[in-house]
C-alpha cells in the first residue's frame, strides 16, 4: 500500500510549530530564573550587613541605615490567613451552592459575577476600601467587636481613620473569594454523580452527602485552592498599601495600622535614597518571592497527590 | 393466587432442617407460620400470610416526562412482597426511569415530572408531606456501575447508619450486612482498607451491603450485574436470590436469563404507538417466557425484537 507522501509544508509548519510553542514556553522559564537571580543579586548588599536577622530585626529606619522586615513578616502573615481563614470558608460555600443547590438559571448568574469580582483592578478595590470600607470599619463595625469580643486582644480599641490590618485583611478576603470560590466550584463538579446519587440512595440528606462525600473527595483539591489564595493575598501590594497605613510596629490589635511586604515595597522604591536601602527592599523582594513561589509549589504538590489518588480511583 | 407458596424452597434456608418425611401440606403450614417470625426480627412489621400477596407498590397510570419529552408513561402495575420483579425490554423505554421513580431518585432533577401515583403500603408516595429522605432510608438502590464511597469498606458500611444515629453495635451491624451481601469472609481481615482497592464484584456487593446495613425494605437494583464478568454476575444474582427472603427487590435487567432466572414476576418494557415507554406486559416469570400474551413480549423473549 502506497503511503500517502506528507508535504514540504506540512513538514515545515510542524517544524515551526514546534519551536514557536517550545520558544514561548522556554521565555516562562528564562523569565522566572532571571527575575529571581536579578532580586537575589540585588539584596546582596543588605543580606552581607544583616544577614538572617533581617527576618526578625523589627526597626526600619533609612536615615539611620537600620533594616528589617519583622513588622512587615508579621504584618504579611497575619493579613494573608486572616483573609484565608475567611475567603476559604465563604469561597467554598458558594463553590458548593452554585455545583449543587443554585436552580441552572442563578448559577448562570452569580457564577459569572463571582468571577468577575476577581476582574476588579486591584487599586479599585484599595479605592473602595478606603474611602468606604474602612470608615465603616471604624465607625461601626469595630466598635461592635471590641464592644462583644474585645477580651480578645485581636479586637482592641478603634483608631482614627481605620486604615487597618483588620481592613486589609478584608480587602484581601474580598480578593480570594472569587479564587476559591470558582476553583472549588470546578472541583464539586468533578465528584461523580454516582457518588452523589449512592448518598442520597442511602437516605443522606444534603448535609451528610456534602460532609460525607463531596468535601472528603475534595479535601486536598480545596486545600490546594486555599493555598493559591493565599498566594494570591501574600503577594498582593497596591490594595493593602491602600488600607494598611502603612505602620512600623507590631500590634496585637488588628484595627491598629501595619505594613506588609509587598507594600512596603510598593511604598518605598520609587524614593529609596541610598544604595542600602534599595537593597534591603530587594531583600523584601526575595522573600515575598519564596513565600510566593513555596505557597505556589505546596499548592500544586498538594493538587498533585490528589491527582494520583484520583487516578487510583 | 395459589394457596400454596411456590416460592418455598428449602434450600435457601439453612436454619430449617431439610424434611423429607413430612407431607407436602405440613411443609407450606410451617412455611406460613415460620416466615412472619423471620421477618420480625429484623425489625420490619409482619407481613401478611404469604398466601395473600401483599402489594408493597400500586402504581397507577403513571408517566414521567423532561421537559416536553415523555420518558414512560401508562404505567400501571403492582409490586409484591418479598418477591422478585424484574423489569426487562430493550433501551430506552424507560426501564431504568421508572425504577429511579420507585425511591424518587428523580427529584430535584430540574423539568422533569411524574405524573400519576406510586402508592408504597398505601401512602402516597409523591404525596405532600412525603420527606424523600425518609423514602430513600425505606427503599434502597444499587446502581449499574458499583459506586462505593473513596473510604474504607468499614466506612462504607458503616456511613449511612452513622447518619441515622445507629451507632451502638455498629460493628456488629457492618458485619451482619457484609455477610449478608455474602462479603464478609473476602474483607473481613481488611476492613479498614480502601474500598476502591476491591474487584468490581466485590465493589457491586459492597454497595448491596451498604444498602440493607440500614434495612431498608425494598432494594431496587438498576442492573447491578451489567458492568461485572460472568463469575462476579453469577455471585450478584445468587446474592440476589438470597436476598428477597429479607427485602422485596425490584431489578432492572437487560440480560432476559438473568431476569427467567431470578425473577417471580416479570414486567415488559416496549414502546407504545406514540414511541414513547411504557408497559406491555407484567406477569409471572414462566407465563412472560414461555406464553406470553403479547406479541411484542413474545418477539422480544424469543429475540425477534428489532
Amino acid at each position: 500500500m502506497a503511503r500517502p507522501r506528507l508535504r514540504i509544508s506540512d513538514r515545515v509548519g510542524d517544524r515551526l510549530l514546534l519551536s514557536a510553542t517550545g520558544l514561548a514556553s522556554a521565555i516562562a522559564v528564562l523569565l522566572l530564573v532571571l527575575i529571581a537571580w536579578q532580586v537575589f543579586k540585588g539584596s546582596g548588599t543588605a543580606f552581607h550587613k544583616f544577614g538572617f536577622g533581617f527576618l526578625t530585626g523589627t526597626t526600619w529606619k533609612p536615615n539611620f541605615n537600620q533594616y528589617g522586615a519583622g513588622t512587615l513578616l508579621f504584618g504579611t502573615f497575619v493579613t494573608g490567613v486572616f483573609a484565608l481563614f475567611l475567603a476559604a470558608p465563604i469561597g467554598i460555600a458558594i463553590g458548593l451552592y452554585l455545583s449543587l443547590m443554585a436552580p441552572p438559571r442563578v448559577r448562570a448568574i452569580i457564577g459569572p459575577v463571582v468571577e468577575m469580582l476577581a476582574a476588579i483592578p486591584s487599586v479599585i478595590i484599595g479605592f473602595w476600601g478606603i474611602l468606604v470600607l474602612a470608615p465603616f470599619l471604624v465607625k461601626h463595625a469595630e466598635p461592635q467587636l471590641h464592644s462583644t469580643v474585645g477580651f480578645i486582644p485581636l479586637f482592641g480599641l478603634p483608631q482614627t481613620n481605620g486604615a487597618s490590618m483588620f481592613a486589609a485583611g478584608l480587602i484581601l478576603t474580598i480578593m480570594v473569594i472569587p479564587i476559591v470560590a470558582s476553583i472549588s466550584r470546578d472541583l464539586f463538579d468533578t465528584v461523580p454523580r454516582e457518588l452523589q446519587e449512592g448518598a442520597s440512595a442511602l437516605g443522606a440528606t444534603r448535609w451528610e452527602m456534602i460532609r460525607g462525600v463531596m468535601l472528603p473527595t475534595t479535601a486536598s483539591g480545596l486545600a490546594a485552592t486555599s493555598f493559591l489564595g493565599l498566594g494570591r493575598a501574600l503577594g498582593e501590594a497596591i490594595a493593602v498599601t491602600q488600607v494598611i497605613g502603612a505602620g512600623t510596629k507590631i500590634n496585637t490589635s488588628l484595627y491598629e495600622t501595619g505594613d506588609t511586604l509587598a507594600s512596603r515595597l510598593a511604598n518605598q522604591f520609587q524614593n529609596a535614597t541610598d544604595q542600602l536601602q534599595t537593597s534591603s527592599l530587594f531583600y523584601l523582594g526575595a522573600l515575598l518571592l519564596i513565600i510566593g513561589l513555596g505557597s505556589n509549589l505546596l499548592a500544586q504538590w498538594i493538587g498533585r497527590r490528589f491527582a494520583v489518588q484520583k487516578a487510583h480511583a | 393466587m395459589t394457596i400454596l407458596d411456590p416460592e418455598f424452597d428449602p434450600i435457601m434456608e439453612p436454619s430449617r432442617p431439610a424434611a423429607p418425611a413430612r407431607s407436602a401440606g405440613e411443609r407450606y403450614r410451617i412455611q406460613t407460620v415460620d416466615r412472619p417470625a423471620r421477618t420480625a426480627s429484623h425489625g420490619q412489621p409482619t407481613p401478611t400470610t404469604p398466601v395473600v400477596r401483599e402489594s408493597v407498590f400500586k402504581v397507577e397510570q403513571l408517566a414521567i416526562s423532561y421537559g416536553s419529552k415523555t420518558a414512560v408513561q401508562g404505567v400501571t402495575m403492582g409490586i409484591d412482597r418479598n418477591r422478585i420483579t424484574a423489569i426487562i425490554g430493550p433501551s430506552g423505554c424507560g426501564k431504568t426511569t421508572f425504577l429511579r421513580s420507585l425511591n424518587r431518585m428523580h427529584d430535584g432533577i430540574p423539568g422533569l415530572r411524574v405524573d400519576g401515583h406510586i402508592y408504597y403500603h398505601g401512602h402516597d408516595l409523591y404525596g405532600s408531606g412525603v420527606d424523600r429522605v425518609e423514602v430513600r432510608r425505606r427503599i434502597g438502590m444499587v446502581f449499574q456501575k458499583p459506586n462505593p464511597f473513596p473510604k474504607s469498606i468499614y466506612d462504607n458500611v458503616a456511613w449511612a447508619p452513622r447518619n441515622l444515629g445507629l451507632r451502638s453495635g455498629l460493628d456488629d451491624r457492618v458485619e451482619k450486612a457484609l455477610r449478608g451481601a455474602a462479603l464478609w469472609d473476602e474483607v473481613k481481615d481488611r476492613l479498614k482498607d480502601s474500598a476502591l482497592g476491591l474487584s468490581g464484584g466485590q465493589q457491586q456487593r459492597l454497595c448491596i451491603a451498604r444498602a440493607i446495613a440500614i434495612e431498608p425494605d425494598v432494594l431496587l437494583l438498576d442492573e447491578p450485574a451489567s458492568a461485572l464478568d460472568p463469575i462476579a454476575t453469577a455471585s450478584i444474582e445468587e446474592l440476589v436470590r438470597t436476598l428477597k427472603a429479607k427485602f422485596t427487590i425490584v431489578i432492572v435487567t437487560h440480560n432476559m436469563q438473568q431476569a427467567a432466572r431470578l425473577a417471580d414476576r416479570t414486567a415488559f418494557f416496549g414502546l407504545d404507538n406514540e414511541r414513547i415507554g411504557t408497559l406491555i406486559e407484567y406477569d409471572e416469570t414462566d407465563k412472560i417466557f414461555t406464553n406470553p400474551a403479547d406479541t411484542r413480549t413474545e418477539d422480544y423473549v424469543t429475540g425477534r425484537f428489532v
